[in-house]
């Protein structure tokens, strides 16, 4: 959980309170926070003078807008045909190994979640995953290794 | 290149004097540049490969005074990664066919929908659109461009859907008609065009499209943007002439055991290897947005069958039910045939479900999700069932 605060007043702001506004106000709070908490739902409802679950059903129907509980650092790795060829499993087995946890989960201290998720558009560099919004490719066991554990020292 | 049957072209990605290309179309009416894109032949290079002057004219021929172009940066399609490059690259050319594009049909504002996935490029775009915006002003050009993200919906690369996103709802496609020439975004008209036919746009006004035909053949001018991945020791971005053979492609790109090429990615076809030779890459054979997967023979047909199935099951918009429910049968049924729960004669079955998701489905999804499944389960039956 976290304070949603004056975010969205200052987002609405920004972007505007017509419907077309939504999905940047809520792509900005995810990028803040990583997830949308349902406060920050019901607070962007309020905002922008539509029904909660107007904007719920807005925000679930896109996979980066998360509304459960995600880490600082979300892991997305890509399971589409080329990445799954070229070894996405062992990047997969390596991830869990070093964060301790299962896809689809989130590190107790909440620093990473580990997803899968489909072509991000680096076929010709395989295997590739997302952290955030920043893409690593061409990947193998020991370069993970050491990409994880410079997130880990941020 | 030229003896294996292929032709390089450098087109999308050569270097150009983009004020000179804006000033030239600036000076040209609305009915000469949408003449030019005639007069080419270019088709969308998204996939679905639409007449790219006809849209135009279409969208020009309407008298609300309100449209709008979209550039359609949403590259979902697996093997496609085109689109990223060009934008990462030339994303002057983008924005400039974005604003030729806009001088043909009328409209002043467009918007680029770009996929969440490259949202890292966009701290760069931002400062390619601020010089872009100050030099098409200086010339006198009335056309301003905005950027909205994607959130990770492939379905939101359909127009309709894409629009859906724009206004702050849910990607599900619309009905159609009225096409987006007559209700687009915000129900105003519309033209959408790909990333990449954008540029080819403002290169047909920079050469002319006599030069533009110069390549090709009748029913697929010109040249475009190969996205090619799998296995091949040339992964990567190439511009090709069109018109040639899956042969004449695996010759180039293969690994010397090619088994089967996916054309146009998991909405495309799968061509297998006695068929290399007689099938063509265009609108004429198979066509593509770009997407070019090589699998040689130590790979299972049936994982990638699978993999794709599973791709089109979760990112089906779960709008209409023959998508919806149709994407997760496909996909229960081949699991079913492969563990022997089901008989090989149940295949049938399951292709008469893929046509009728051709025939019922309420947008390109739905309908193409039977392309790759009736491909490749035509084509390596044995794969699947054994």
């Amino acid at each position: 959980m976290y304070q949603i605060g004056n975010l969205v007043k200052e987002l609405s702001d920004k972007h505007g309170h017509a419907r077309e506004s939504l999905m940047p106000i809520l792509q900005a709070i995810v990028q803040k926070h990583n997830y949308l908490t349902d406060e920050a739902m019901v607070e962007v409802a309020r905002e922008l003078d539509i029904s909660a679950a107007e904007v719920y059903g807005t925000a679930s129907f896109y996979t980066f807008l998360d509304t459960q509980m995600k880490g600082k650092y979300v892991i997305r790795v890509c399971k589409t045909i080329t990445c799954s060829m070229k070894g996405k499993g062992d990047i997969i087995q390596t991830l869990e190994e070093i964060l301790k946890i299962k896809v689809g989960e989130t590190t107790t201290d909440r620093q990473f979640s580990l997803i899968e998720t489909n072509c991000i558009g680096w076929c010709h560099k395989a295997p590739a995953i997302l952290i955030n919004e920043m893409p690593y490719t061409e990947l193998t066991p020991e370069k993970v290794n050491e990409i994880i554990k410079d997130y880990m020292h941020k | 290149m030229e003896n294996k049957g292929l032709t390089k072209v450098d087109l999308i990605f050569e270097k150009i004097d983009s004020k000179k290309v804006m000033v030239k179309a600036f000076a040209m009416s609305s009915a000469e540049i949408i003449q030019s894109m005639l007069d080419s032949g270019l088709k969308g290079r998204g996939g679905a490969g639409f007449p790219t002057g006809l849209k135009w004219k279409y969208t020009a021929a309407e008298k609300n005074p309100d449209k709008y172009i979209v550039c359609n940066a949403d590259e979902g399609e697996p093997g496609t990664f085109k689109d990223r490059e060009i934008l990462d690259r030339v994303s002057n050319k983008v924005h400039g066919g974005m604003a030729i594009a806009g001088k043909a049909i009328g409209a002043k504002k467009g918007f680029v929908y770009l996929r969440g996935e490259y949202r890292y490029l966009l701290p760069k775009l931002m400062i390619e659109l601020d010089s872009f915006h100050k030099m098409i002003h200086e010339i006198g050009f009335d056309f301003s461009i905005e950027y909205r993200m994607g959130s990770g919906a492939y379905i939101c690369g359909e127009e309709s859907a894409l629009f859906e996103s724009i206004e702050g709802k849910r990607g599900e496609p619309r009905n159609k008609p009225p096409y987006p020439t007559t209700s687009g975004v915000f129900e105003k008209p519309t033209s959408i065009n790909n990333v990449e036919t954008l540029v080819t746009a403002m290169m047909i006004i920079h050469h002319g499209a006599q030069n533009f035909i110069q390549y090709g053949t009748k029913d697929s001018r010109g040249s475009k943007v190969f996205s090619v991945s799998g296995d091949t020791p040339t992964p990567g971005i190439f511009e090709l002439a069109l018109g040639m053979t899956v042969q004449q492609f695996v010759n180039e790109f293969g690994d010397g055991d090619t088994k089967a090429v996916q054309v146009g990615g998991a909405s495309g076809f799968c061509v297998p290897r006695k068929k290399f030779a007689e099938t063509i890459i265009g609108f004429e054979g198979v066509p593509t947005g770009g997407s070019m997967k090589l699998f040689n023979s130590s790979r299972s047909m049936y994982n990638v069958l699978h993999n794709y199935l599973d791709f089109f099951t979760e990112e089906s918009c779960g709008q209409c039910t023959p998508c919806r429910v149709g994407c997760q049968q496909l996909l229960k049924g081949v699991e079913k045939v492969k563990k022997g729960e089901a008989k090989s004669t149940y295949l049938t079955e399951l292709v008469k479900l893929a046509d009728t998701m051709k025939i019922a489905a309420k947008c390109g999804l739905g309908q193409s999700v039977g392309n790759a499944f009736k491909s490749i389960v035509g084509n390596f039956k044995e794969e699947i069932i054994y």
